[in-house]
């Protein structure tokens, strides 16, 4: 019976495979006559004519026309001579050299270019020509052909004329052979660019998520529900205050020198601070001594930290500007530079928001920490009853102003009050139901919600990332460099994260054992460890990014993919031939060179 | 430092009024419910070499582990001088770990470092984090990593990779990293068992040495019988998480060895 079954089994699987592929053919529409089909072969044979001949290469080409005059019908008096050999150069004989309308001539030509070929018109006096043949030369430059004089009756001689293309000088690059390699070269800067964004992101967001590091990470309740009131504080804040610096730097922007000037002068008082707000390398200070000092002269530093960053940013964009208008060919350096101070611009506020976010998020956790500490279980509990609350309170109304942004809801009720009453409740309740000291596993939550959102932007290709890109930037490089990148971010930091949940055990522990805190530990135990993969890494994903770029001009990204696709479109089929070629080449080149430089940092 | 001052060599002053270290009902039960350590009790004196024997799996590592916390405790107390460090939040818990030195078995080296700098982790606990960070040590411990270096023979080792040395020479850089950390005590994971046995005793010999001359107190697993006689003022013996034993060297008789290492075993060492 087993073995009945088993037969049974096997035979329903074989079905089911069989309508899984019938199905598939089904959808896919295969069809093997389209395959078969004359019409079908003929067009397969024209674009692969086409593509065997890449248009790289042309010549520059010379036009000659000889003329021979030719009498329709013959004149009444004497019959006209026979045109004479000229001392040099092409000519061409009419025998005989007049005749009735469409009565046939034999037409020779002597001393043409060697093998080539062109039309032989007929002109009458209106001048408009005629084709009536068509000519090709041997090897000696001679031809003979035999033609149909047309029935334009005239006294006046009439005009035989053989036009022959040559080409002159050597073979040089096209006009589409130009746009191809200025394309390609768009193509490799933007898989640079996009590898370079996306590591740079990709390297700090893999600790976040990798298990390892992050499960370790609890911290009390308090801690948690001060993190999630305080945290958007921080991040206003931050953002605001990068806001008003900026405005106090702007009022200096309109001179460069004064900008220069505020650089010099906040880099000296940021690096008063330093000395003051850091004692040396030395010996770690015992809390509360001078902490008052050490605080405001953090407070004054990060001030002239700030204002420099906004004078370099001003700086650099008057310099770039400067340098652009004087560096000829080199321009682009210029516009780089001023490009980099209005990159620092723009980070500037964002990166002092994320500052912002982590001062808060580090008093929230200390201060946290005491409270969980000092209190008596009864008041704790109270107290988490009241955080618990607010922290519910503030994460559901920003939710809700989150969506009513998103769908244009203006009634402050349903975007502020009513999530404010309900996440109050469900934070009443989680406080409620949890242990007054409880370490809740923040590390791990930060690690699922990283792992998550990495997955799910993985998910998305690069080349529909660049639709929503296109739209934002315009269509171009720019877009494809911030599709590639982003997709890069979240691959990247994928990969990473993996190699440092596989690294050894045994250093970190030690390294934790000195004392050392939780940054040192990954300073000199982790980093070190995860040097060779990362840039092994990083080159696999800089061949991805090559190969991805060149496609990505299809949706709007820029690179070689856009000419690729308008000459697909205009059945160029001889120019696309060429962009494809330079595909290949230049993809196989850089796989080439990255696995070299891989095999060496191994 | 004192008891060195006084009595040179072989003599050793062990105070036993205050003790450095103290384990009391110490219990850790793993996440699998494995109950690695069960209610154990013991003190260990300043400046002594405590011994911790039993066979594999009977909680070694996890006793050790559990006095600098690198397990967590599941109940029990641990003093450190006074201080308990069972209890201690984050600060304070870093405090209490630089002043314990710890070696291990596979001696835990950051191999793509070079040796100067893993010795000069040993002081992380104690400089200005956020220079460390950027891997600037003020110039009196670099001075200091290199005098330890000496002290273990490995002077002319201090820019090589860390992975480029042999393993009892990775051990020494191990010692040196955990002499950095100014220690009171020093946490021994068999620190000798992937080594051979010529090697295992020059090891020994270091931790022996810094015992004496440096006052510092040393506990220290151990597989080897013979090891424990030759340099552990006291033995302590673990079986499945207990304590089984808690004395001198020479009181483990045939008796005694079986409640340690079960019926079956034979006496070797
Ligand atoms: N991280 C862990 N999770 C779960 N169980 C563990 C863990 N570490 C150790 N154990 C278990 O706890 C018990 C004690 O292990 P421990 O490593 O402390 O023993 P040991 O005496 O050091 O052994 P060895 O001589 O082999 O090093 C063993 O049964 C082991 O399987
Ligand atoms: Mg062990």
């Amino acid at each position: 019976m087993p073995r009945f079954t088993h037969s049974l089994l096997t035979g329903l699987i074989v079905v089911i495979i069989v309508v899984i592929y019938a199905y598939g053919f089904s959808v896919t529409q295969v069809n093997l006559d389209e395959l078969d089909s004359p019409d079908r072969q003929q067009s397969l044979t024209r674009i692969l004519r086409a593509l065997a001949r890449p248009n790289f290469f042309e010549f520059d080409q010379e036009e000659v026309a000889v003329e021979t005059p030719v009498w329709v019908p013959c004149p009444s008096g004497e019959p006209p001579a026979p045109s004479v050999a000229p001392a040099s150069g092409p000519y061409m004989t009419v025998t005989p050299a007049c005749g009735d309308p469409n009565s046939e001539v034999t037409v020779e030509g002597f001393g043409f270019a060697p093998n080539s070929s062109g039309p032989l018109n007929f002109i009458p006096p209106s001048g408009v020509s005629l084709q009536i043949g068509r000519i090709e030369t041997d090897g000696g430059g001679h031809f003979l052909t035999t033609v149909e004089l047309r029935d334009r009756p005239n006294a006046e001689a009439q005009m035989l004329r053989a036009i022959t293309r040559t080409n002159v000088g050597g073979p040089h690059l096209s006009q589409n052979g130009r746009d191809t390699i200025d394309k390609i070269i768009e193509t490799v800067f933007m898989a640079l660019l996009a590898t370079t964004l996306g590591t740079l992101l990709a390297i700090p967001i893999s600790f976040f998520a990798a298990q390892n590091l992050m499960r370790t990470v609890t911290s009390p309740v308090p801690s948690v529900a001060l993190s999630i009131i305080l945290a958007p504080a921080g991040v206003w804040l931050g953002a605001r205050f990068a806001g008003v610096v900026q405005e106090m730097t702007a009022l200096l922007a309109a001179q460069p020198l004064f900008s220069l000037g505020g650089l010099l002068a906040a880099g000296a008082v940021a690096w008063l601070g330093l000395r003051l707000a850091l004692p040396g390398a030395g010996e770690e200070e015992e809390r509360g001594d001078n902490s008052l000092i050490r605080i405001v002269s953090g407070a004054v530093m990060a001030v002239a930290v700030l204002a420099g960053a906004y004078f370099l940013a001003d700086l650099l964009e008057a310099a770039g500007v400067w340098l652009a208008t004087r560096l000829g060919l080199f321009d682009f350096v210029g516009d780089f530079v001023a490009d980099i101070g209005g990159i620092i611009r723009l980070l500037l506020p964002v990166v002092c928001a994320l500052i912002g976010a982590g001062l808060f998020l580090g008093v929230a956790g200390s201060l946290g920490q005491w409270i969980a500490e000092r209190f008596t279980p009864a008041t704790g509990k109270i107290v988490n009853l009241i955080l618990g609350a607010l922290a519910g309170a503030v994460l559901l109304i920003l939710l809700g102003l989150g969506v009513g942004w998103l769908y244009q809801i203006t009634n402050w009720r349903s975007i502020i009050l009513w999530p404010g009453v309900i996440g109050g409740i469900l934070g009443l309740g989680v406080a409620a139901l949890t242990p007054y000291n409880a370490s809740l596993p923040t590390g791990y939550v930060v690690y699922t919600v990283t792992r998550t959102i990495l997955n799910a932007l993985r998910s998305v290709e690069a080349l529909i990332m660049v639709i929503v890109f296109a739209v934002w930037v315009g269509i171009g490089p720019f877009a494809g460099v911030l599709a590639l990148g982003l997709h890069t971010v979240a691959a990247l930091a994928k990969l990473y994260s993996e190699q440092v949940e596989s690294i050894m055990e045994g250093p970190l522990e030690a390294i934790l054992a000195t004392g050392a805190n939780r940054l040192q530990m990954i300073v000199y135990a982790v980093i070190p460890q995860i040097i060779p993969p990362y840039i092994s890494f990083t080159m696999y994903r800089w061949d991805i990014n090559v190969r991805m770029s060149t496609i990505i001009g299809f949706a709007g990204g820029g690179g070689i993919g856009f000419l690729l696709q308008q000459n697909i479109n205009l059945l160029n089929y001889r120019s696309a031939s060429a962009q494809i070629l330079a595909i290949a080449i230049v993809v196989s080149l850089m796989d080439y060179l990255s696995s070299a430089l891989r095999q060496r940092t191994l | 430092m004192l008891a060195s001052a006084f009595y040179p060599t072989p003599l050793k002053l062990t105070i036993a009024v205050a003790p450095i270290l103290r384990v009391e009902h110490l219990t850790k039960v793993y996440d699998n419910r494995v109950r690695a350590l069960d209610d154990v009790s013991f003190d260990v004196n300043r400046g002594e070499f405590l011994a911790v024997i039993g066979l594999s799996g009977s909680g070694k590592s996890t006793l050790l582990r559990c006095i600098n916390r690198l397990v967590e405790p599941t109940s029990g107390r641990v003093l450190l001088d006074g201080t308990d460090v069972t209890g201690a939040n984050d600060a304070e818990l870093r405090r209490a770990r630089r002043r314990i030195g710890m070696v291990f078995q596979h001696f835990n080296l950051v191999h793509r470092s070079s040796v100067l700098t893993n010795v000069l982790a040993g002081r992380l606990g104690y400089v200005n984090p956020i220079w460390s960070l950027i891997d600037r040590f003020p110039k009196d411990d670099i001075a200091k990593a290199h005098v330890q270096l000496e002290r273990v023979g490995l002077a002319d080792k201090a820019d090589d990779r860390a992975d480029d040395l042999s393993g009892g020479q990775q051990q020494r850089v191990g010692i040196a990293r955990a002499l950095m950390q100014d220690p009171d005590v020093i946490l021994a994971d068999e620190p000798v068992a992937s080594l051979d046995p010529v090697l295992a005793h020059s090891i020994m010999r270091h931790l022996d040495e810094i015992n004496r001359t440096d006052g510092v107190t040393v506990l220290c697993s151990l597989h080897f019988l013979d090891l424990v006689h030759e340099y552990a003022d006291r033995v302590i013996a673990l079986n499945e998480g207990k304590l089984m034993f808690d004395g001198l060297p020479a009181e483990i008789d045939d008796e005694k060895f079986k409640d340690i290492y079960g019926k079956e075993a034979q006496r070797v060492g």
